[in-house]
């Protein structure tokens, strides 16, 4: 066999060695994970070790997470007024957007109990603007959101200490919104709410 | 002495040295494009769940704020994927006879996590965090797409190394205001270029530079 009828024939050899070696590249997705998937956990990653599948461990029972202690001064009694933060404009906007974030779906934007879940059919919860919720004091609505009071679970895992005062503030503002006489307004704002009803 | 080529040899050598030159081409567009595919970066595709959960019907729909079940999503590397509990806070009232929803109350009476299958996965060489990406102006949609539209969850962007570049490049274009990190319908104003350099300023968006650094992301 000549030389050059041997090249003919090793073509299609060469056209299957690089056909081949196209579809192994295309495979080192599969071959080389070593870096990609190291022996190690990511959050919230199975584990074969721990009984109960997790590798993300539970809190035990009666300890106290590290850095935790810190929270102790936001710990204020469910019949107290008292209030643990300095109350300022940052602290009621942290609050209106935390409170959207969680509180809404069922309070509804302006906490009258008219969520979108509430209307779902979750029973609607009593609105902030009656005389009972009025008159409770700080440490309720704080004791209610971290542990919960009847159809509402608790939002201690959700919402840490300081961002549940800011919430109480909030709906403390909310109340007001609705209970507040015109007298009350400082005089700028009362002369745009006179404006604002002649525009109508 | 005779001649040690046929002369068939001069057509076979320059057909030979285009088939390489073809066929290196195909092979290495074949190979750029495969790894680019959704076949290979698992783009655009739904996964099995043990619930068939809808962000669309649940974020969508219900309005529901990511951070509700995202709870972490500000303060750690991983957004999180919330506690039976959180799914409780409204289904032990809402839904809570109905079939598929029986892994979730199970899950709950029994103490034992749902197996969620994960969508977005980075290979572990890549240290990626949540929170610096949302308190610095990037806002959920750009990376994971309009969940709030998708009734069984995908993965909207490559997560290749090349799309993160692209913005870790010049993250002015997709710097969104405070108010808008968690709106899903965020489009970037006509005015994004000036907006973006204002609120790359305010956020002290590092340097290009540092940014594409490699321990930016790999440690």
């Amino acid at each position: 066999m000549s030389r050059a009828r041997r090249h003919l024939t090793r073509f299609p050899l060469l056209l299957a060695a690089s056909a081949c070696s196209v579809l192994f590249l295309g495979g080192c997705d599969h071959l080389h994970q070593d870096m990609a998937t190291q022996p190690k956990y990511r959050p919230l990653s199975p584990s074969d070790f721990f009984r109960d599948g997790r590798s993300e461990r539970p809190l035990l029972e009666n300890t106290v997470a590290r850095g935790s202690l810190a929270n102790d001064e936001f710990v204020i009694p469910k019949d107290s007024n008292a209030f643990p933060l300095e109350v300022d404009q940052a602290l009621l906007e942290r609050g209106q957007e935390r409170f959207t974030a969680f509180c809404t779906p069922c309070h509804g934007l302006q906490g009258d109990g008219n969520g979108m879940v509430a209307l779902r059919g979750m029973k609607h919860p009593p609105s902030y603007h009656i005389d009972r919720l009025r008159e409770a004091p700080n440490g309720y609505f704080y004791d209610v959101i971290t542990n919960g009071f009847g159809q509402m679970y608790s939002y201690g895992v959700q919402i840490p200490p300081r961002d549940r005062w800011a919430i109480v503030a909030y709906v403390r503002a909310l109340q007001l919104s609705r209970d507040a006489h015109v007298s009350e307004l400082p005089a700028e704002l009362r002369e745009k709410l006179s404006q604002g009803d002649s525009a109508k | 002495m005779p001649q040690l080529f046929h002369r068939s040899a001069n057509s076979t050598a320059r057909i030979s040295i285009l088939a390489v030159v073809i066929l290196a081409t195909l092979g290495l567009t074949a190979v750029l494009g495969g790894v680019r595919s959704p076949n290979f970066t698992n783009q655009y595709l739904t996964r099995d769940q043990p619930i068939q959960f809808s962000h669309k019907h649940h974020a969508g729909d219900d309005g529901i704020d990511c951070r509700y079940c995202h709870a972490g999503v500000e303060t750690s590397a991983t957004a999180g994927i919330p506690p039976t509990k959180t799914c409780m806070n409204c289904h032990s009232v809402l839904f809570n006879n109905v079939g598929y929803l029986a892994p979730v109350r199970e899950s709950y009476s029994t103490n034992t996590s749902i197996q969620w299958v994960k969508v977005h996965r980075l290979a572990d060489y890549v240290y990626f965090n949540h929170s610096i990406h949302v308190n610095k102006g990037i806002g959920c949609s750009t990376c994971h797409g309009q969940v709030n539209q998708m009734p069984l969850m995908f993965q909207a962007s490559t997560l290749q190394m090349q799309w993160c570049l692209d913005c870790h490049r010049d993250p002015e274009k997709n710097l969104r205001e405070k108010k808008d990190i968690f709106n899903m319908d965020w489009k970037p104003a006509p005015d994004q270029a000036e907006k973006g350099k204002l609120l790359a300023a305010q956020y002290n968006v590092r340097s290009v530079r540092d940014l594409t650094s490699c321990s930016t992301c790999h440690r």
